[in-house]
């Protein structure tokens, strides 16, 4: 199936105005600037931010048209999304949030393994570690079978080496996605690793050059440290 | 000590606090992610029973409860029976007595969830009941509790309003305050100690438990 949405919506500064598609077995990577505007497109998608004009259509359905004034509620568009920060049920342990909303047992304790938080299981969201709580998020999205997947920079909150290391698991999972794949990111690294499609969007407008200037401008006025240049180098590879 | 108007109390508090959980927390959640036109009037007058005085509010249910009342004329069609002078009556009375001290801080612990628990239930497939029980409810209970406790202490020092909707009917609407101040009326002062004293320990545990409860949460 393929997710195809036209978008505009007025925000505080600006207005978003994006058209994209993506079709089954593909990861469509938006990258920006914070505060523009890609978070409030992923809960468009969602159902949780009502576009002010535009269509979002997903294989025959029409989750949103505003020129009918249709809208799917949430729960009814068959999503996974994980947050951006944890969003897990503190009353529920890991095993309980990954079933939440699981439709076979068997899939949850076969993704706990896959992602590797069997062993915590028995405990609550707040007892684990930020890494294992976002593996957790995204067995809680897979295990309700979901039709796309929606992920709002889901390793931002963490840090560098568990953040690599949750990227490759999420490279190898995607292989066995048949479903297509939104992601959210600002990290540059990540959307080229990942992604099969990538989005740049600044103040709510694609802006395709921005990754070239973002690039060669480097990650602020100030002087770039080495370390940043050596970034610079693999990525132009 | 007079242990039937203990009793009746305990009862009173009881039901009423039982009932208005059940009634306020879908209100309290209402309130608490609605926006509507009106609100703030019709917020008020839930609220409203905390700033009128026991016996205005006393007045009014008698006016209603009565055989010509709007609710004593329908209870009466319905049950044969009349409103006024009965524990029916006195519970009524002291639902609505309590309602503020059950609404406000329900809605306050609704208000303090985090939202994307919501929209991620939501996303999740589940419908605004579910959400309700399986998502809202587990994660506001230290904060029903609260609510809970504060009812029942309310609904347990009602004087004024149980005394005007109910009389001082011995075994069905004499409750413990009321047993109080009439032994005292009398010069009685033994049995109203004794009456008296039974509360302190009730309502110190209960306080120091909703303490705890706010601390936790």
């Amino acid at each position: 199936m393929i997710i195809d949405a036209s978008i505009r919506k007025k925000l505080n500064f600006f207005e978003l105005a994006i058209d994209f598609s993506c079709p089954d077995n593909e990861m469509l990577v938006f990258i920006g600037p914070s505060g523009g505007g890609k978070t409030t497109l992923i809960r468009m998608l969602a159902g949780l931010e009502r576009p002010d004009e535009g269509r979002i259509t997903f294989g025959e359905e029409v989750w949103f048209d505003s020129k009918t004034n249709k809208i799917i509620p949430p729960r009814k568009r068959g999503i996974g999304y994980v947050f951006q920060d944890y969003a897990l049920f503190p009353h529920l342990t890991i095993y309980e949030n990954a079933a939440f909303a699981a439709a076979e047992e068997k899939e949850v304790d076969r993704l706990l393994e896959l992602f590797q938080i069997a062993h915590l299981r028995d405990r609550k969201p707040h007892l684990v570690s930020g890494g294992e709580r976002q593996r957790c998020a995204i067995c809680q999205a897979l295990a309700r079978n979901p039709r796309l997947l929606l992920l709002d920079e889901p390793f931002s909150a963490l840090d560098a080496v568990t953040r690599r290391e949750l990227r490759e698991e999420l490279k190898d999972l995607k292989k066995e996605l048949s479903f297509p794949v939104i992601y959210v990111t600002h990290d540059i690294n990540e959307a080229l690793y990942l992604g099969d499609d990538i989005i740049p969007v600044v103040e709510g407008r694609e802006d395709r050059e921005w990754m070239q200037r973002a690039i060669s401008r480097g990650p602020s006025k100030r002087k770039p440290t080495r370390a940043a240049r050596k970034q610079k180098l693999a990525l132009a590879y | 000590m007079d242990s039937m108007a203990l009793f009746i109390t305990l009862k009173l508090a009881l039901v009423t606090t039982v009932i208005l959980v059940v009634l306020g927390a879908p209100l309290a959640y209402f309130l608490a992610y609605n926006r509507f036109f009106g609100k703030p009037i019709i917020e008020a007058l839930l609220y409203l029973p905390i700033a009128l005085p026991p016996t205005v509010i006393g007045f009014y249910l008698v006016v209603a409860m009565g055989p010509r009342g709007f609710i004593g004329s329908l209870w009466k069609t319905f049950t044969g029976a009349s409103l006024l002078f009965s524990f029916a009556g006195i519970t009524m009375a002291a639902i609505l007595y309590s309602l503020p001290f059950a609404v406000q801080p329900m809605k306050a612990t609704f208000q303090k969830l985090d939202g994307r628990l919501v929209e991620n239930a939501a996303v999740l497939g589940l419908s605004p009941l579910s959400i309700f029980f399986r998502v809202v409810l587990p994660n506001s209970r230290s904060g029903i509790i609260a609510a809970a406790i504060l009812v029942f202490l309310h609904s347990m020092g009602a004087f004024g309003v149980i005394l005007m909707v109910g009389g001082s009917i011995p075994g069905i609407t004499k409750v413990a305050s009321i047993a109080i101040y009439e032994a005292v009326e009398m010069m009685d002062y033994r049995a109203a100690g004794l009456t008296a004293l039974c509360f302190i320990p009730i309502s110190y545990l209960f306080l120091l438990l909703v303490n705890k409860l706010n601390e936790d949460g």
